[in-house]
């Protein structure tokens, strides 16, 4: 299933409705960067076969086929006029499906996985950092379906813990809250410092105004040095518009009103609020957080608060997501740099017991580099 | 959710205090339990078992059993251990015989060394040297603009010939800037490169062209604190693709307990020489392997503390005091100030609980009664300024009449009087720079074991007279005035 998308119509589409849209689909051919996407699924019926990964010189096709299709109910009539969607000024885009599975790295690239050595998956899987608890919950669980279901290959094995992984992490709240109505969505996006907050901004930002949306950024890190020029290339390279401080170290809280209040003058669709690193121990830093949260709230609804992690982030991952969402209200996870040797296991015990939804995962520097979450995709790329 | 691991492992005890032996399987239960606790620090696993070994065979050895609390001996042995794979001992940076000394930084995205970069120019340019920093990360956007910011701040000059955002070769302007730096005699050169996975061929092909354009005299990886078990893969891929002659540990001015640091000096062999505690440009500080010990293994939240302790303490109360100390002139006036420094640091009990091992003496803190510090102070406000100055004149009329004065009885002035001139001694011991032994009871706190008020005077004055060993002249300087160094606002990884 691809991503649906609820945006303000463009006054030009409304005009003419079937063709323009492919032209804006070419628009994104991307370079042939790095190649740690899989093939993005077209998502033209729902075939739940899985996606097969295929060997990485793909690239080339990559943005194919038409990512971008209005789905507007009235397509096969001219007429588009009694649109019935939430509301006659907004448009459904359904945004691509990209898959990452690639990227992940095998958990049994050392070891060999059958029942003889069961107990060995405990060990895998707190390398992979999903915790003793979780590990021992899982091993346990692994170990009873396979005896329920008389499981003795490698294979079937594999397919248990696969299913476990992925029925565990499943939910249907995992897509991006864009489609409310309510624009422009605000995405907040929070994390500590160095887990790639700009970044994914970059990228998400991109991904949305391929989509034809217009995405203001509000660049309130003001802290860390040149952070405001590090978004404001990034912010140039998706074509969003850029909210700047005014002044070196102005009020965070303040850069995101001024965002808001950007967003709503320019009709944007997306508001997306770049916050400065803090680590969540830190008080004053995290009540700096909320501020800026009450004062975005004046004027917009929030959709969307992110909090971003870095997949090779330990046990400590917890602990962050604990703190931020009490403070910023976190409606979702952003598993970055899942293209190293790392497997972000702590997003299972984050998502299982903070009930968080890991919805995007970054998969490299590039600007296409991200992916939508995918519970079943994730669970294959770890156990494959 | 887990009490820390010493107050784990007096549960796993519990049962043990009849049988006064270690069986093999009471050592198995303990090592259990000492293997969970440095996984949920996120020691490498790989790491956690060769150590677990290592601590049984010592465990199993007479050194326990002898012991009279064989709980407290392990949790010793297993710190020991950890002290002793972080280094034992700090390392200095290496200085090049022939200027200039090239300092070249490594590691993933993120993981703080273009902040580290700043920080280390500035701690250098503060120690005589006159550091130039090279921007040779020519990838992330905006990364040549942060350093140069940085660099500002620093007050140190930044050799940015390219504007990075992909543009440019860094293997080109590292070479550059070291002809630069030996034209323009400049002594350090700090080569801030690209964050790169160790997976990533390419780039891992790119960072030992810089090393071998620059030949540096250290190349420092640098690694977020926070990192879990791929630790371990991270520093050999580091190892292996660069080749690293230390390690710097960021962040530690978060929470994580940072068991990376034991998996990276495990597998690299190589020592962690810096730790970086926050975004300030002084926070940064030489790692120092027995505080790590003890954080990774959460042995009481001494870090809390200490930083509470900091900010009420009184800095020239206490300089004052120490000086005192040193005289021999400490007074029951000083006691009673000492004690009302001690209030403000909020409830006793609440205070007590966080020493390490306070586990065990719970049921007394339940019974420690608050109001018994206002009874000392009662005693002492019913002396006599000379009394107060002068203890020794305290015959048994004035006793009398100082019970009566303040409600009390006489047992309870001559057991204030017998506490202080302990405290007096321990605290003349700890000023000279002796470990004391601690006597029985904490002064004017009956009933706790281990006093905190001398400890956590003993700690800074300590650091006071040995003030002078440290290697940064900031730093002696911050000392020698009484002054924490560093902004502790920014917080100190280890609350010192």
């Amino acid at each position: 299933m691809g991503f649906l998308f609820w945006k303000k119509k463009d006054k030009l589409e409304a005009a003419e409705t079937s063709e323009p849209e492919i032209t804006e689909v070419e628009a994104p051919v991307e370079k042939p960067k790095r190649t740690l996407f899989g093939k993005p699924k077209p998502k033209p019926e729902p075939t739940p076969e899985p996606v097969v990964i295929e060997p990485v010189e793909i690239v080339e096709e990559v943005v194919v086929p038409e990512p971008v299709l209005v789905v507007e109910e009235v397509v096969a009539e001219p007429e588009p006029e009694s649109t019935p969607e939430p509301e006659p000024v907004l448009e459904v885009v359904e945004l691509p499906k990209r898959s990452f599975a690639m990227g992940i790295k095998s958990l049994f690239t050392r070891i060999k996985f059958d029942p003889e050595n069961l107990d060995e998956l405990e060990d895998v899987l707190i390398q992979a950092d999903f915790g003793v608890i979780a590990a021992e919950l899982i091993v346990a669980e692994v170990k009873n379906r396979a005896k329920k279901q008389g499981a003795e290959s490698e294979q079937e094995l594999k397919s248990i813990l696969e299913e476990l992984i992925a029925e565990q992490l499943e939910r249907d709240d995992k897509d991006l809250n864009l489609s409310s109505g309510q624009l422009p969505y605000v995405v907040l996006v929070v994390g500590v410092n160095g887990v790639g907050k700009t970044t994914t901004i970059g990228k998400l930002s991109k991904y949305l105004a391929e989509a034809g949306s217009r995405v203001v950024i509000a660049a309130a890190d003001t802290f860390r040095a040149a952070a405001v020029e590090q978004i404001a290339t990034w912010s140039e390279r998706s074509g969003a518009t850029l909210v700047r401080p005014k002044t070196e170290g102005q009020d965070p809280a303040s850069v995101a009103f001024e965002g808001t209040e950007k967003a709503l003058a320019e009709n944007a669709d997306v508001l997306i609020i770049d916050t400065a690193g803090r680590l969540q121990n830190k008080v004053d830093l995290m009540n700096e957080l909320d501020k800026i949260r009450r004062v975005v709230e004046k004027n917009c609804v929030i959709a969307e608060v992110l909090l971003v992690i870095d997949a090779t982030t330990g046990q400590n991952g917890m602990t962050q997501a604990k703190a931020f969402a009490e403070v910023a209200g976190v409606t979702g996870v952003v598993l970055t740099k899942l293209d190293g040797t790392a497997k972000g296991g702590i997003v299972y015990s984050i998502q299982r017991e903070l009930g968080i939804p890991v919805k995007l995962v970054g998969v490299g520097e590039g600007i296409a580099d991200f992916a939508f979450f995918d519970a079943r995709e994730f669970a294959r790329g770890l156990v494959s | 959710m887990f009490g820390n691991l010493s107050d784990r492992l007096v549960e796993t005890f519990k049962n043990l205090r009849s049988k006064g032996k270690l069986s093999a399987s009471d050592i198995d239960a303990t090592l259990r339990e000492i293997r969970r606790a440095l996984l949920e620090a996120d020691v490498a696993l790989e790491v956690v078992k060769n150590f677990i070994e290592a601590v049984r065979v010592r465990a199993l050895g007479d050194e326990v059993n002898k012991a009279l609390n064989p709980a407290q001996q392990v949790v010793q042995i297993v710190n020991e251990e950890l002290v002793q794979i972080l280094g034992g001992q700090q390392r200095k940076l290496a200085f090049s015989k022939k200027p200039p000394t090239v300092i070249m930084l490594a590691g993933l995205q993120g993981s703080g060394k273009t902040t580290l970069a700043g920080k280390l120019a500035k701690w250098l340019k503060d120690q005589g040297q006159t550091p130039i920093l090279v921007a040779a990360d020519l990838q992330r956007p905006n990364a040549v603009n942060q350093l140069q910011v940085v660099g500002e701040r620093a007050g140190v000059e930044v050799f940015a010939p390219e504007p990075g955002n992909g543009k440019g070769d860094p293997v080109k302007v590292s070479k550059d800037a070291i002809k630069h730096a030996e034209k323009k005699q400049f002594s350090v050169v700090i080569v801030d490169t690209a964050g790169r996975l160790g997976i990533d061929e390419e780039l891992m092909e790119q960072a030992r062209d810089i090393r071998k354009a620059t030949d540096p005299d250290e190349v420092l990886f640098v690694i977020d604190s926070m990192i879990g078990q791929d630790a371990v893969n991270v520093a050999k891929a580091f190892e292996d693709g660069v080749g690293i002659t230390g390690v710097v540990l960021t962040k530690l001015d978060g929470d994580a307990r940072g068991g990376a640091a034991l998996s990276v000096s495990s597998v690299t062999g190589k020592p962690i020489i810096f730790a970086s505690t926050g975004e300030g440009l002084d926070a940064f500080e030489p790692f120092y392997p027995d505080r790590m010990a003890s954080r990774i293994l959460d042995m009481g939240d001494i870090l809390t503390l200490i930083e509470q302790a900091q900010k009420q303490f009184d800095e020239v109360e206490a300089a004052k005091l120490a000086e005192k100390l040193a005289k021999d002139a400490f007074t029951l006036e000083d006691f009673l100030d000492q004690m009302q420094q001690l209030k403000k640091m909020g409830s006793m009990k609440d205070l007590i609980s966080k020493l390490p091992g306070a586990g065990q003496m719970k049921s007394q803190l339940e019974n420690f009664d608050e109001k018994e510090i206002d009874r000392t102070e009662a005693i002492i406000r019913s002396m006599t300024p000379m009394e107060r100055r002068q203890p020794k004149v305290l015959n048994g009329s004035r006793r009398l009449r100082i019970a009566n004065g303040s409600g009390t009885t006489v047992t309870e002035v001559n057991s204030l009087v017998n506490r202080f001139e302990q405290a007096a001694k321990m605290m003349k011991t700890m000023a000279k720079g002796g470990m004391p032994q601690m006597p029985g009871g904490m002064p004017g706190m009956p009933n706790i074991g281990g006093g905190y008020a001398g400890g956590g005077k003993s700690k800074k004055n300590d650091k006071k007279k040995k003030g002078s060993k440290s290697g940064n002249p900031a730093k002696r300087a911050a000392e020698n005035t009484g002054q924490p160094y560093g902004n502790s606002g920014s917080g100190s990884s280890f609350g010192l």
